[in-house]
């Protein structure tokens, strides 16, 4: 029962580990071009952070299967005890991209499918999350961290995906309050969101105290 | 060693453009333009919003930033000039994957290459040279202007945009190590003697959220000096 409560407590610190204290946006800005370009409106920030959870809940547990039962150094042996030695980790960074190349293809045709309004709502969104840094430096974050189990490196892609939707939104509806505002001519747009962004990271530093 | 090779064998590559273009000559004022350009009115970072993730997470110390903005420079080239070459026989339906597996091939490249002969910067980038691949000035270049332009054209595009990243990765680098440990390239520049006046150094220009408001900041500057960028309400 302990050892039970134990484990499920694991992920439940990852998830808030990965939501708050390693926040995507606000502790290693990553995802930041498509965060600045489109939190213009709350509503195509909030279809956009969908995705990218989605991609991310998916894209991080392939990445890491692929890790540890194929590139790995000796994560061939599963095959034959003669591949032992093989280290294919250079190849890691082609082999990330083209799953979530791949994967966010995927998603494109099934939710076009399935879901044919919210494919109307993200539309032009999904394709370019394949290039969004966020979904690959997930990926590669999972592979330095070394995460123990799958359902591990599952929760941290969640996770991941879940604080860069707070993110997002919450400047989106900040930027639509501060359209009303007087701000200096050279400061608007662009680099008044900056700044923004710096000090709501200033805000989520506070998380950073936190030990779990 | 590969590498080298790589730019030799990519750099013959270039010659017979110049003998497609007599007219034109290899540096003329429109080419000159493609690399002064997104120097300034035309910058990846402040004016095209391109490739910020990167930029911002490098920037602590002035060395990894400018090994940073070399391998931006080279990727960018590089990719440009592939793309731009094989332009005509890529499908374009699966054109991203295509010129994704160029870009993470040059970045392989261009990692390895860190890790034989820098290795304490390469392990102070971590994942951050693997994130070259979905940087997005790489991908909007071979978008905008490879996928459109003949080789030579694209290799110049490459390297201003590179280099326009560049500039403003070491000018925030600047600002974040000179007033964060006082330092620039790993020596002292403010003396002991300011310290004992009872100097401190700004431990919050070190943490993230500065690079932010460092790019907020130039892009003031730049605008306020600049006033065609600014945008309209």
């Amino acid at each position: 029962m302990s050892l039970n409560k134990l484990f499920f407590m694991d992920y439940v610190n990852t998830f808030i580990k990965s939501v708050f204290i390693e926040n995507m946006i606000f502790a290693y800005f990553l995802g930041m071009c498509s965060y600045l370009a489109i939190s213009k409106t709350v509503k195509s920030a909030v279809g956009l952070g969908v995705a990218v959870i989605f991609v991310l809940a998916v894209s991080v547990p392939v990445c890491y299967m692929l890790e540890n039962y194929v590139l790995k150094a000796g994560a061939l042996a599963w095959l034959s005890p003669g591949f032992a030695t093989v280290d294919l980790s250079f190849l890691s960074f082609i082999m990330y991209i083209a799953t979530i190349a791949s994967i966010t293809q995927l998603v494109e045709m099934v939710v076009e499918k399935y879901a044919p309004a919210l494919y109307q709502t993200l539309g032009i969104f999904l394709p370019l999350i394949a290039v969004n840094c966020s979904i690959l430096g997930g990926a590669l974050f999972m592979q330095e961290r070394e995460y123990a189990t799958l359902g591990e490196a599952t929760v941290f892609g969640f996770g991941s995906g879940v604080g860069w939707f707070l993110a997002i939104v919450a400047l989106s509806a900040i930027r639509e309050k501060i359209r009303y505002s007087n701000i200096p001519a050279p400061l608007r747009g662009l680099g008044i969101t900056f700044i923004i962004t710096g000090l709501m990271a200033i805000a989520f530093m506070s998380f950073m105290g936190i030990v779990i | 060693m590969n590498y080298k090779s790589e730019v030799m064998s990519t750099g013959t590559v270039t010659t017979p453009v110049k003998t497609k273009a007599p007219g034109e000559g290899l540096f003329s004022a429109k080419n000159r333009k493609l690399i002064y350009d997104p120097l300034n009115d035309n910058n990846p970072i402040t004016v095209q919003v391109l490739g910020i993730c990167s930029a911002l997470a490098v920037t602590v110390k002035m060395k990894p930033s400018i090994v940073m903005a070399i391998s931006v420079v080279v990727v960018c080239a590089f990719s440009n000039l592939i793309i731009s070459i094989i332009r005509n026989s890529i499908p374009n339906r699966i054109r991203i994957i295509v010129q994704l597996t160029v870009v993470a091939g040059m970045v392989i490249i261009v990692d390895q290459f860190l890790k034989a002969f820098v290795f304490d910067v390469s392990k102070q980038l971590s994942v951050f040279v693997g994130l070259i691949i979905t940087n997005c000035i790489i991908m909007g270049r071979l978008e905008a202007y490879a996928m459109s332009n003949k080789p030579w054209p694209s290799f110049l595009d490459g390297i201003g945009n590179g280099l326009g990243y560049g500039l403003i990765l070491i000018i925030v680098s600047i600002v974040r190590e000179l007033f964060g440990s006082g330092e620039l390239m790993g020596t002292r520049i403010i003396p002991e003697s300011v310290y004992k006046m009872g100097y401190f150094n700004n431990s919050l220009v070190i943490m993230p959220p500065m690079a932010l408001i460092v790019v907020g900041v130039i892009i003031w500057i730049q605008r306020s000096r600049n006033r065609k960028l600014i945008e309209s309400k």
